[in-house]
């Protein structure tokens, strides 16, 4: 019984999320708070696979952004051309360009490779760059510095490239989703289902994972990498797996972005966006299931709350915050809450006294 | 490579071969032309003063440092291979100071060291029930009332034995393990020992050690290191009898070599005590 509510208990808890999510919000928010949700979701995305990163595989990645910018990009660019329609290019080549479009867009205008890009760009640059980063043992500061700096890289790209990616000001004005237009609030609630949906389906993927051999693996190599390898396994590729996991998670949490936000812009991939990524997962806990989530939710919520009292405040609010969560509840602020409610019983029995030294006396 | 050597199978026995094997760290040779040939079904000992080389030989073999010369298991080239492959190929080790996942539990511990037999798919199911041979491991090390403790509070000695326990699971045909009863008391280190005899028929099993009443009473074999090189290898009686043995380990001076005597004599006393 006890061990049954231990490995669903957490499912029931996806469950309620994805009613409110799914039900609940959709029949009490307006449109336009709605659509808001969607980002915060987007966002959500994004933090599941940080949590499964960071929290259960102790990889600081501060440049998610990048893989975030991937989806974004992949997803943009393929409303850029639908907008434009068939044999169309995208409007901001012929403001700022000659009016030919490279060759590396076309392939955007089939939905389907798309779709696939958006998962397998990412899963190939972070295998690539992971397998590099991983198979060098480059590690803590060292690991979280270099993967900030690929967002900045990454942003700076972007910024640098406006002809091909319309630099500063990103891709915006889609207007249709894969043949449904996006001024139609029935196709927009779509969206953000479809995105909501997307979500959950993270979460009962990292769900599997972490009740999985591989999610026990994955925690041994972060605390004990050096002893991992002599259970036979290269703690490199356990890693690499997680980190692979997690960038196709940003990358989808950006795929949806664009639509949703109706802009993908240098502004919500580069570093500053990342570091906003990873503050909502250090605010819910980021070894927990649902903790990257909720507090990527809530980070997003403050954000625009916050931002909208307080245009040019509000990121002090956030980093204050941060760093009072860092300091006094390093779990996150869902276990801190829970704990103080009771909620949580103390995870493990540990009484140091009940262990004998005779427990193999025959 | 070594054509003229019998193989494994010829001799019907698992062994690992090593020759001229030289650790070098910037000049300093920690580990320096060391020949052993090491035979299943054998406890080997290792011994030798603080600084022989013995920790350094084992990291050799395991892949933690490199090494010129050769070691050969199966048609392995050891000193060829990363950590987890040697591993994989069925030499496991310990650490001088015990290394278990500290928040898992005895039985995850266990089952977690079984994932060399696993596909990289099956990893991703979660753990039903316990598989057999984490269990039979369990029963060998006697840890079954603690399975479901987390391994952080086990006694010093109870990790050992889930580190032994580890490598049953992993199946590792080779099993180096440094210094696995230092800090033990005299009751654990004699379930140490019958648990060291219990797994080493079908096993090769090298235990570095320098409590000499351990090895007197537990040793198929000893080899004796000093300043990175074999000293001599033999029974616990030839090594005793070994005048360089005793002036470089056991007798550095005339007081500690009687002092193992006395020791010595001390146990057989109580020997006879207890036969009363
Ligand atoms: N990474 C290293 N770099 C340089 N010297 C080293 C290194 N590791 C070990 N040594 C030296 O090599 C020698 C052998 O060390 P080793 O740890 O193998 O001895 P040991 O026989 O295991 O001793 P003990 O009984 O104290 O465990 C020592 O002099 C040690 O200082
Ligand atoms: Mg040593």
């Amino acid at each position: 019984m006890k061990s049954a509510v231990r490995t669903f208990g957490p499912l029931v808890a996806i469950a309620v999320l994805a009613v409110l999510l799914l039900v609940v919000a959709p029949s009490v928010l307006s449109p336009f708070r709605l659509n808001n949700l969607g980002k915060y979701c987007c966002w959500a995305i994004a933090a599941v696979g940080i949590g499964l990163a960071w929290g259960r595989g102790g990889m600081l990645v501060m440049g998610q952004g990048v893989f975030f910018g991937i989806g974004g990009y992949a997803m943009a660019m393929h409303l850029k051309l639908e907008a434009a329609g068939p044999e169309g290019i995208p409007d901001f080549m012929l403001l700022y360009g000659d009016g030919t479009m490279p060759g590396w867009w076309e392939p955007f205008r089939s939905g389907a490779f798309t779709l696939f890009a958006i998962v397998a760009l990412p899963a190939v640059a972070a295998a690539i760059l992971g397998w590099a980063i991983f198979k060098r043992k480059v590690k803590g500061a060292y690991f979280a510095i270099l993967t900030q700096a690929m967002a900045v890289v990454f942003a700076t790209l972007l910024i640098a490239t406006i002809q091909e990616t319309g630099g500063f000001n990103g891709l915006n004005q889609f207007t249709f989703f894969f043949g449904y237009n996006l001024y139609d609030p029935v196709n927009k609630r779509m969206v953000y289902s479809i995105t909501a949906g997307l979500l959950i389906a993270c979460l009962v993927v990292v769900w599997q994972l972490y009740r999985s051999r591989f999610g026990e693996l994955l925690v041994a190599t972060r605390d004990a990498e050096e002893r991992v390898r002599f259970l036979g396994h290269d703690p490199a590729n356990v890693k690499l797996a997680a980190f692979v996991i997690a960038a196709v998670m940003a990358s989808i949490g950006g795929a949806m972005f664009a639509p949703i936000a109706g802009i993908i812009s240098p502004s919500d991939v580069d570093a500053t966006a990342s570091i906003f990524l990873i503050a909502g997962v250090a605010l819910g806990g980021r070894a927990l299931l649902l903790g990257p989530a909720l507090g990527a939710l809530a980070v997003g919520y403050g954000r625009s709350t916050l931002s909208e009292q307080f245009p040019d405040q509000w990121t002090y609010f956030l980093g204050a915050l941060f760093i009072v969560v860092i300091l006094m509840f390093p779990a996150g602020l869902i276990s801190a809450a829970g704990r103080a409610a009771g909620l949580l019983r103390p995870r493990r029995r540990v009484r140091p006294t009940a262990a004998r030294p005779a427990g193999a006396t025959s | 490579m070594r054509l003229d050597h019998p193989s494994p199978d010829d001799l019907g026995q698992d062994y690992l071969e090593i020759r001229d094997l030289t650790v070098d760290f910037d000049g300093f040779k920690a580990v320096s032309g060391v020949d052993l040939t090491l035979l299943q079904g054998r406890v080997h000992f290792l011994i030798g003063p603080n600084g022989a080389g013995k920790t350094t030989l084992i990291d050799a073999i395991t892949g933690l440092v490199p090494a010129t010369g050769v070691a050969r298991y199966r048609n392995h080239n050891l000193l060829a291979l990363k950590s987890h492959r040697i591993v994989r190929a069925g030499i496991g080790r310990t650490f001088q100071t015990a290394t278990v996942f500290e928040e898992l539990s005895v039985l995850q511990n266990l089952d977690i060291a079984g994932g060399v037999h696993r596909s990289p798919f099956a990893l991703l199911r979660a753990r039903r029930g316990t598989p057999d041979y984490v269990e039979a491991a369990l029963g060998t090390i006697g840890l079954g009332d603690l399975r479901d403790r987390p391994a952080g509070v086990l006694a010093h000695g109870q990790k050992q034995w889930l580190e032994i326990g580890m490598l049953l699971v992993q199946d590792a045909k080779v099993m180096l393990l440094d210094e696995p009863v230092a800090g033990m008391s005299a009751e654990e280190r004699e379930e140490t020992g019958a648990l060291l005899q219990r797994i080493g028929t079908e096993r090769t099993i090298v235990v570095v050690e320098h409590d000499m009443d351990f090895v007197r009473s537990f040793a198929d074999l000893v080899t004796v290191m000093h300043a990175g090189k074999v000293l001599t290898e033999g029974t616990v009686t030839e090594i005793q009898a070994n005048a360089r043995v005793q002036e470089v380990y056991l007798g550095r001076t005339a007081d500690a070599a009687e002092a193992a005597e006395a020791a010595e004599a001390d146990a057989v006393t109580h020997e006879g005590a207890g036969r009363d």
